[in-house]
């Protein structure tokens, strides 16, 4: 026995009992202020978090494409060197994926979810906390390349040998593989935790196809992100060894393939496409039926398409390949799967069309956006069915026209239906609406600056122009046109301004109108008359979510609670909307208590990542931090019995813990913490 | 102090939502089965990588040529038992027999470290022939591969470890026997990847 001491000592040992972990007085659910963020495991303000450190990395992401468009304003630009173009160009990719776009779809997700399945929270909120928390250090590790020698050079993919020491002697190309794995641990926790939120907290009656599709479109997202990240993860580490311990998995002398990379970076990097699209997918069919006052048309095909994508997915990697000599057999197989992965997407556009057709519409400022995904997303897919024509992709390779279409797809796609999603969801999630007018100047703004920047790409690649290149000479007809992007790029830069300022004069007005300072802003619980859970409790969302948790019958289910038939097969209202929404007041619900641990944990990860690079003694110092937040976390209940609710702790107080104790307890649960929830579920 | 030891064996019993879950299976153990669906892709790249490159060294000298097929196969079998051990230590514990739990649960992390100090005594044999981490793409992802197998073992060893620890002070026991399960969960998973790995990088020539 004495062979367990050890982690005896450290699991159950007697300081820790008073005090989780020894360190920490535990945060309560009460805490106000900074404290409340930085401990908290609510879905709700995790999701916000997510929301604002993409805003951040977008402003950074933002100002690297505004530098990119300035070096290519005119012919022989001056502003960047060729070696700082090349870092620029390859952090502005990396930062916009990884930093913007997947967040962004994590904040939805996050905050969306749970309220659509009728839940509570997610299945483990403190790896909820730090899923984010591990994310926003791997966006510090990128970045922090900026103050310590300059960012990675070799675009977001990173070809070998390119990225090998040799050819990329500076640290850049550590820092992105290291923020990059961080970010990786981010999305593989997160995902777990959301496929199980999603396969098992959803509000009874609730079955998978009454889920709505953006809950749908999340949980294919997370199957993708489960399954591509480990295989990017196992790249990132065969490039570590190669660049930090001086393996061998890419030095070409001693036989090694540069394929390989290529082949395990495309393995994930095209599942990552449909990473960072389907959540908007998801978002746009959400907010479409509810402006057309129609149920998404063929809702099941919806789901289908979607699902078919996630699989499809996996077999178009070498599409991205063409170029590298995968062998006439490859070329022909992936051409053909990636014309068909066309048709699940054009499912998805046609539905949303019929969605549309016979509908009143209400060209409210989420709608437009989403009217803007679906037609600048169908421009972009139809220059990626030109890809898919291999020997047209050989000639459309590494020019201006790729840059082209997968900016009219990501940027088009996901990034019009994000900022359709926060004009639709903002009411929910902060109590007052943003500007509808300005909404509308906001989305012509950036729709015309948008085709501005990227129009001009298609004709300028067919026209030859390569990417990655720093500069071009005057007299190859590629001035006009550069010229008109650039002038596109500050367009979109003014629109986001726009954003902004929407987002800072509505709250001003709002506050105003609710009586200045320190009142709390509310609004309507529906003020879209929309259909989905979500809707049916108050804005914003109270801290526990559900007073009563819904027992759901129906697709829509809220949209049903209001709406009935008549004989005639006539829409008629069948309750007041006040009728059906719950009032956000029950006081006894037992929620997860905050916790220190995550940030703890997470805090760590970049002193190793740093340590790896520099100096093994930062690893030591970070490692400290991990085995503390691992230690205290497990030493700390999910739920912290002293705080708050009505919560009964009539536990044993013999912590020896036999046999014959621990058998006593076996049924403790059920007649403890079960009842609350319990009376809360039978509606 | 009590809230503490109470609100432990809560945490470990399961939460309060445990048992109103829609596939009737605890968050928990769902969670294990989807963290190993993604660990599966994790190895299955490294598994390429080292099929891709098991003939490639500059000088000939690939890690076939220097295997101990028999030694390796000792250490497999052991490491296959500890398998069977696992599975009389959740037997165990579903018959509340907490003593014969923790007796299965320490040997199968003595079979775990029997296979994983044959490792370590293998890898010490190969770098003393001159055969490192850096030798060549081959030895790397020789070494990568197998490597990262021999850290998930030595975490499930003290996953094993912390568990009969923590049974010890009725933190785990018969009121929750799955959490025993899920720790067999994980050590079945890497047992298995190990049969593949064996077969791909000792087996087939």
């Amino acid at each position: 026995m004495t062979a367990i001491d050890g982690p005896l000592a450290l699991g159950a040992g007697d300081e820790v009992k008073t005090r989780p972990g020894g360190v920490f007085a535990r945060p309560s659910s009460s805490t106000t202020g900074w404290r409340s963020w930085v401990t908290t495991v609510d879905h709700k303000k995790i999701g916000i978090m997510y929301g604002a450190a993409a805003l951040f990395f977008f402003l950074i992401g933002g100002i690297e494409a505004l530098l990119i468009r300035l070096q290519l304003a005119t012919p022989n630009g001056k502003l960047l060197s060729a070696d700082l173009y090349n870092q620029v160009y390859t952090m502005h990719g990396t930062t916009m994926i990884f930093l913007v776009v997947m967040p962004i779809g994590a904040a939805f997700m996050n905050y969306l979810m749970p309220l659509q399945i009728g839940a509570r929270d997610v299945a483990f909120p403190r790896m909820n906390a730090l899923s984010f928390w591990v994310f926003l250090f791997g966006g510090v590790v990128l970045n922090s390349s900026w103050l310590l020698g300059g960012g990675a050079d070799g675009g977001w993919f990173n070809y070998a040998p390119n990225n090998g020491v040799i050819f990329s002697p500076s640290h850049g190309i550590d820092f992105w593989n290291m923020g990059l794995l961080l970010t990786g641990i981010s999305s593989l926790v997160g995902a777990v935790n959301l496929i199980t939120t999603v396969l098992n907290m959803r509000a009874p009656g609730m079955t998978l196809m009454k889920m709505p599709v953006f809950t749908w479109m999340s949980l294919v997202t997370q199957f993708l992100l489960l399954f591509a990240i480990p295989v990017l993860t196992a790249a990132q580490f065969l490039l570590m060894f190669d660049r930090l311990f001086g393996a061998q998995f890419f030095n070409v002398e001693q036989g090694a393939d540069p394929l390989l990379w290529e082949h395990l970076f495309w393995i994930f990097g095209h599942p990552e496409v449909y990473i960072m699209i389907l959540p908007a997918f998801g978002v746009i069919s959400e907010i479409i039926p509810v402006f057309a006052r129609k149920p998404i048309f063929g809702y099941p095909f919806m789901v289908f398409s979607g699902i078919a994508i996630g699989f499809m997915g996996w077999g178009v990697w070498a599409h991205h390949m063409f170029a590298s000599g995968v062998g006439p057999i490859s070329v022909a197989a992936f051409s053909v799967s990636t014309m068909f992965i066309a048709v699940p997407t054009g499912v998805k556009i046609l539905n949303w069309l019929a969605t549309m057709w016979g509908g009143k519409l209400t060209f409210s400022a989420p709608m437009m956006y989403s009217i803007g995904l679906v037609t600048m997303f169908t421009i972009g897919g139809l220059s990626g069915v030109t890809h898919a024509v291999a020997p047209a992709d050989t000639q459309q390779t590494d020019t201006y026209y790729i840059v082209a279409h997968f900016h009219y797809v990501l940027f088009g796609g996901a990034l019009f239906g994000f900022v359709g999603g926060w004009y639709f969801w903002w009411p929910k999630v902060f109590g007052y609406a943003l500007g509808e007018r300005t909404g509308k100047i906001n989305f012509w703004i950036l729709l015309i600056g948008f085709n501005l920047t990227f129009g001009p790409m298609h004709i300028l690649g067919l026209q030859g122009m390569p990417r990655r290149t720093y500069t071009y000479r005057d007299g190859y007809g590629f001035n006009l046109w550069n010229f008109v992007s650039t002038v596109g790029a500050f367009t979109i830069a003014v629109s986001f301004l726009i954003f902004f300022w929407n987002i800072y004069a509505s709250y001003r007005k709002a506050k105003k109108a609710a009586g200045g300072k320190g009142k709390k802003l509310t609004m309507p619980a529906d003020p879209w008359d929309a259909r989905s859970l979500e809707w049916m409790i108050p804005s914003p969302t109270p801290v526990h979510n559900f007073d009563v948790t819904p027992t759901v019958q129906s697709l829509d289910e809220f949209w049903h609670r209001k709406y009935g038939e008549d004989e005639a097969g006539r829409l008629v209202r069948i309750a007041a909307t006040e009728d059906v929404v719950q009032k956000g007041d029950a006081t006894d619900v037992h929620l997860p208590s905050p916790s220190y641990y995550p940030i703890v944990l997470a805090f760590g990860l970049p002193w190793i990542t740093w340590g790896l690079i520099y100096n093994l003694w930062f690893c030591a110092f970070g490692a400290v931090f991990v085995l503390a937040g691992i230690y205290g976390w497990i030493m700390e209940p999910s739920t912290d019995p002293s705080d708050g609710h009505s919560h009964e702790d009539d536990h044993d107080d013999d912590p020896s813990g036999d046999e014959a104790s621990a058998a006593d307890d076996a049924d403790e649960p059920s007649g403890d913490a079960a009842p609350t929830e319990e009376a809360a579920l039978v509606d | 102090m009590t809230d503490l030891t109470a609100a432990l064996k809560e945490e470990l019993v399961g939460h309060d939502h445990e048992h109103v879950t829609s596939t009737g299976i605890s968050n928990e153990k769902l969670a294990m089965w989807v963290f190993l669906g993604s660990e599966c892709l994790l190895f299955g790249g490294l598994i390429s990588t080292f099929i891709l490159y098991k003939t490639r060294a500059a000088d000939g000298q690939t890690p076939h040529q220097l295997y101990d097929i028999l030694f390796t196969s000792i250490s497999s079998f052991v490491l296959l038992m500890s398998s069977l051990t696992m599975v009389l230590a959740v037997s165990a514990v579903q018959r509340a027999d907490l003593r014969a739990m923790r007796g299965w649960l320490l040997t199968t992390a003595l079979l775990g470290v029997v296979f994983i100090s044959g490792q370590v005594y293998e890898f010490t044999e190969f770098l003393g022939e001159g055969y490192g981490f850096t030798h060549s793409p081959a030895w790397s992802a020789f070494y990568t591969l197998t490597g990262f197998h021999g850290v998930h073992v030595t975490l499930g060893i003290v996953m094993l470890l912390s568990t009969a620890a923590l049974s010890l002070r009725g933190h785990v026991g018969s009121h929750n026997p799955e959490s025993v399960e899920i720790v067999g969960l994980y050590w079945h998973f890497v047992d298995v990847v190990w049969v593949v790995i064996f077969t791909v990088v000792y087996l087939i020539k």
